[in-house]
């Protein structure tokens, strides 16, 4: 189908986008890659009276390393994320997630501040945020506040970013030294949503793990000193937790045997690859 | 850039596989569609609307991208390169095409365009790349009728040609 119509704003320059979206909140819809947005927009799942393009705003296409933060900008592409050089060393967990995010004609347009607003709850980079416990930063005409990840995203498709806000940049901790960090998902087709994600981040007998695909946003547990016999039964006792639901893809009850299976194998790989 | 307004006519200027055209858009029209029925391009296809099945693939200023998932009106000022371009001017077939047409990498050519646009820009990435690097930036383009082998077949024997290609041209004994 074709989207309806709207009026659109190519933004040039941050205070442009944020005096249009101060002006015309929730009528307006931030577009940055699209790759979600779009494909909603011309489903007639959405539909907007403006649609404010934040693409070509270059200060806001950026990533850069500082004080044990990587700052993304909202106009960062996930392509240009897996492009800088210090990927692997500084965030080996997105290094390791982001080839699963969409496909290579998706990821060249598709952002990393979007796919976090889009807050799907079975995409790679949320869950990435939450277990690395990464922040958000939104910022309207009147000012800036900076929300962790888990009081960003609010459920399903939803975050607490209000209609005057854009995301201006994602912030992941740089990874630390002796934790490991490992990723997996099990998906129909390589690309597609998840039907389960685990990400881990083990540090000595310190375990994090969040899970996507499940729950209506990712989940993150935190345990220390597990044997091998209580991991097993606290990532059983976490599938059941979160339930799961049957649909066309899975059923519930496979969910959870993937939570089991995967979790197990994520963090056994996380303690493995230390560094 | 100041407000589209919906309902009214923009003009865009672009460069399209090396010509600098121009048209009228309204915000909503699709890349996809101003190729098509503005410009006239027909080559580029357009299946799902919604950036599943790649057969729209073109390559934004370098970059492959959905031409369904991007406005006409994003296109301003910028390079788009589509199907159309891969041929030399007298018709003959890029190495890629010329691999697929060998191989029989297609059936009903829907898929093609978008099969033949992700693949140029992956082999220019990766000019050696394995089978299952191929399988992986294939994911993004669906096809109904090959099963996917011949066609994995036909990138990597044009990669092979393109490296030997190139390999002729810096060493020139």
């Amino acid at each position: 189908m074709k989207p309806a119509e709207f009026d659109y704003l190519g933004a040039e320059s941050p205070d442009e986008a944020l005096d249009a979206l101060g002006r015309h909140g929730e009528d307006a819809r931030v577009l940055a890659g699209g790759q979600s947005l779009m494909a909603m927009l011309n489903m007639r799942l959405a539909s907007q009276q403006i649609l404010i393009d934040i693409g070509r705003i270059e200060p806001w296409r950026y990533v850069r390393a500082d004080g044990g933060v990587i700052e993304v900008g909202a106009g960062t592409t996930q392509a240009e994320l897996l492009a800088w050089p210090d990927l692997a060393a500084k965030a080996p967990l997105l290094a390791k997630a982001l080839p699963h995010v969409g496909h290579l004609q998706t990821r060249s347009r598709g952002t990393v501040c979007g796919s976090l607003c889009h807050a799907d709850p079975s995409s790679e980079l949320p869950l990435c945020l939450a277990v690395l416990g990464g922040e958000v930063v939104l910022k309207s005409a009147k000012g800036s506040r900076t929300l962790a990840a888990k009081d960003f995203q609010t459920g399903m498709l939803s975050t607490a970013r209000k209609p005057d806000e854009i995301a201006v940049a994602a912030r992941f901790p740089v990874a630390r030294a002796g934790t490991g960090y490992a990723f997996e998902e099990v998906t129909r087709r390589h690309g597609d949503f998840a039907i389960v994600a685990v990400a881990a981040a083990v540090s000595g007998p310190s375990v994090r793990v969040a899970v996507g695909g499940v729950a209506d946003r990712p989940m993150v547990r935190e345990w220390t000193g597990l044997t091998e016999a209580d991991m097993a039964d606290a990532l059983n006792g976490l599938a059941w937790e979160m339930g799961g639901f049957d649909d066309i893809h899975a059923t519930a009850r496979y969910r959870r045997e993937l939570v089991r299976r995967i979790g197990a194998r994520v963090i056994e790989e996380a303690r493995t690859c230390r560094s | 850039m100041p407000l589209l307004k919906r309902g009214t006519l923009h003009p865009i200027s672009l460069v399209v596989d090396g010509v600098e055209v121009t048209g009228h858009a309204e915000p909503r029209m699709l890349l996809v569609d101003f190729l098509r029925r503005v410009l006239g391009a027909t080559g580029t296809h357009v299946g799902c609307e919604h950036g599943i099945c790649g057969a729209c693939t073109i390559r934004l200023d370098g970059e492959p991208a959905r031409a369904c998932l991007l406005l006409a009106v994003q296109a301003d000022g910028r390079r788009v390169d589509t199907v159309e371009g891969l041929a030399s001017a007298d018709g003959a077939l890029s190495v890629l095409q010329d691999a697929f047409h060998r191989h029989f990498a297609l059936q009903c050519g829907f898929c093609t365009p978008g099969m033949l646009m992700t693949l140029q820009g992956f082999l220019e990435d990766n000019p050696d790349p394995t089978k299952d690097q191929v399988r992986a930036a294939l994911s993004g383009n669906i096809c109904r009728c090959t099963g996917y082998s011949e066609i994995v077949d036909a990138t990597l024997d044009a990669a092979a040609r393109l490296r030997n290609q190139d390999q002729a041209a810096t060493n020139p004994t």
